[in-house]
């Protein structure tokens, strides 16, 4: 062990974050799920510790569980969406091809733009209003013969279209990350199977696809999170209406319009815990792999 | 030899058809804005949504230029003292846990590190709680809690790790016998930094400060949640307009286009760090 003398210069330079990060990461997460513990159900009175009162009673509540399936709809069809989008097309360019800095350009530039910019579009495009009073992408189905939907009003499948927004937003980045992972092959490798008489597909099926498993764990990883708490797009897309609602928006309206903190907190506690059950464990192995490295 | 060539060529072909058919899809969004943000109000009928304007004016455009200005001035206030203070941040504390490392800095980082995955959620209510007891505290109204500076810390703060991992993956490149030999030389921990470290941050700090940028610029979340009427930065505003039912298409269209120009620019001139930051961000280095 080094003395302390070099290292303690570090520490304090790094102790104003640690300071920060303590308090307002995890000190306020656990303030948060406290807060959801009692019973302050209006912005006036001191709240009663009441135990886990909260996280079962928010079951009762119809409109929990309309969120937390739309929730779920929302992330298959966004992350799968935007992984197989992604995917194909880094696929596409993956040996090179005339253009690509273009292509590449144009598939993540979406990125660059806020949920609420783009929502105001796709609210436009996803206007369900049909024939006459078409506006948006139901009068180009129209006009080109293919079914008019009720996008983003649909009570079965609405989520569904919601999530098309955000795969187009998102596909790019995708893109770009498994671009980056068939680069990362190195070419030898493909050579040598190649060599043992592998077909390009067995290349591929034995060789690319088995490297690219960090990429989609990391793909995955970020859109799931990115999912679990939608709340921009969602907001600038229908606003607060039940029939797109998931737990981030109902979040929202138990704070502003309805005014309880304790409910919040609550739904707040169930947002975090569905992305820590998966994002810790894939923190401690990706911390783990690098240090092996 | 010639049959795989041929077959090669179509297969080529085939891959740029596909990649061509996307981008005209990718592009449907952009050109609706910029077709209907030109389009006077006579032309707001739906029979005629897809295609150009019969006469281009700028009405919509100098509508939403005066309704969203104050929002867009919030918002440089807000990401550019925002983007630069992450920045300096997150240099030390990269360079600190890639070149000066301390007892239990691994462990730290990966605390740091799930920072960056948390739902703000999660901490918004607390947040305001806090930012509400120190305008109390204070006596200033409207700084903490619904003000700029109120917005301009949590974004700090909660920029931290991504800044740190950014710098740090950055830092780490460096190699240690150019620490080691100024160490030997006599410099100190800051006197290090500023020699060796600082003058080959450039490509890290514009990634870390683009990356802010975007992201503070982007927000809305906090921002719903934090700021008000006098202090709504353009997302917000933007997001106000839309809502307003008397808003005709144009004039939201043109809105969203004005507040998307700085990050678009940005993206545009400086793409390639814009990039290295979304790598960054999938733990990639």
């Amino acid at each position: 062990m080094r003395r302390a003398r070099t290292w303690l210069p570090g520490l304090l330079l790094v102790a104003p974050s640690i300071v920060a990060i303590g308090v307002f990461v995890y000190g306020m997460l656990g303030w948060n799920f406290r807060l959801a513990m009692t019973d302050e159900h209006d912005e006036v009175t001191e709240g009663k510790f009441v135990g886990l009162d909260n996280f079962i009673s928010l079951w009762d509540q119809p409109r929990w569980h309309i969120s937390v399936n739309h929730a779920i709809v929302f992330t298959i069809v966004f992350v799968l969406g935007a992984l197989v989008l992604g995917w194909l097309l880094a696929f596409l360019m993956e040996k090179g091809i005339r253009g690509e800095g273009t292509f590449r350009a144009i598939y993540l530039f979406p990125m660059a733009i806020s949920f609420v910019a783009t929502g105001i579009v796709w609210r436009w495009l996803m206007n369900s209003g049909m024939d006459e009073r078409a506006v948006g992408l139901n009068r180009l189905f129209d006009a080109i013969g293919l079914p008019q939907w009720q996008w983003f009003r649909d009570p079965d499948w609405g989520m569904a279209a919601m999530a098309l927004p955000a795969v187009w937003q998102m596909s790019g980045y995708v893109m770009a990350l498994f671009l980056a992972g068939f680069r990362g092959v190195p070419e030898e490798l493909r050579e040598a199977a190649r060599v043992d008489g592998c077909t390009e597909w067995g290349v591929y099926r034995h060789v690319v696809l088995p490297l690219l498993r960090p990429v989609t764990l990391s793909a995955l990883i970020i859109l799931g999170h990115i999912s679990l708490k939608v709340f921009d797009l969602i907001v600038a897309v229908s606003g607060k209406q039940i029939i797109t609602d998931v737990p981030a928006v109902f979040m929202w309206v138990a704070v502003f319009d309805s005014h309880d903190p304790a409910k919040g907190a609550t739904i707040a506690s169930y947002i975090v815990l569905s992305v820590a059950i998966f994002v810790i464990p894939y923190l401690v192995w990706s911390v783990r792999k690098e240090r092996r490295t | 030899m010639t049959a795989v060539a041929g077959r090669r060529r179509v297969f080529t072909g085939l891959r740029l058809a596909v990649l061509i058919a996307f981008v005209a899809i990718f592009l449907i969004p952009i050109y609706v804005l910029l077709v209907t943000s030109f389009k006077p109000l006579t032309e707001a009928d739906p029979g005629q949504a897809w295609n150009l304007p019969q006469t281009w004016t700028l009405e919509a455009w100098r509508v939403a230029w005066e309704k969203l200005a104050p929002g867009l001035w919030n918002s440089v206030l807000l990401a550019v003292p925002g983007s630069l203070l992450s920045c300096v941040l997150g240099s030390m504390n990269g360079y600190v846990l890639s070149k000066w490392r301390f007892p239990g800095a691994d462990l730290l980082f990966t605390l740091f590190l799930f920072g960056m995955f948390i739902p703000y959620q999660g901490v918004m209510i607390p947040l305001v709680q806090l930012l509400v007891g120190l305008n109390e505290l204070t006596g200033l109204q409207g700084v903490f809690y619904g003000g700029i500076p109120g917005l301009v810390l949590a974004h700090v703060v909660y920029g931290i790790p991504i800044c740190t991992l950014i710098f740090r993956n950055y830092y780490v490149t460096i190699p240690d016998e150019l620490i080691e030999a100024s160490r030997v030389d006599g410099a100190g921990m800051l006197r290090t930094y500023g020699s060796v470290v600082l003058p080959v941050s450039a490509p890290a700090i514009a990634v870390v400060i683009i990356w802010q940028f975007t992201a503070l610029w982007n927000d809305f979340l906090f921002a719903v949640f934090l700021t008000g009427p006098t202090s709504w930065p353009a997302t917000v505003m933007l997001n106000n307009i839309a809502g307003a039912q008397a808003t005709p298409y144009s004039q939201q269209m043109a809105a969203a286009i004005l507040a998307s120009i700085p990050t678009m620019l940005i993206y545009v001139l400086l793409g390639r760090f814009f990039m290295r930051g979304l790598m960054a961000g999938a733990l990639k280095g």
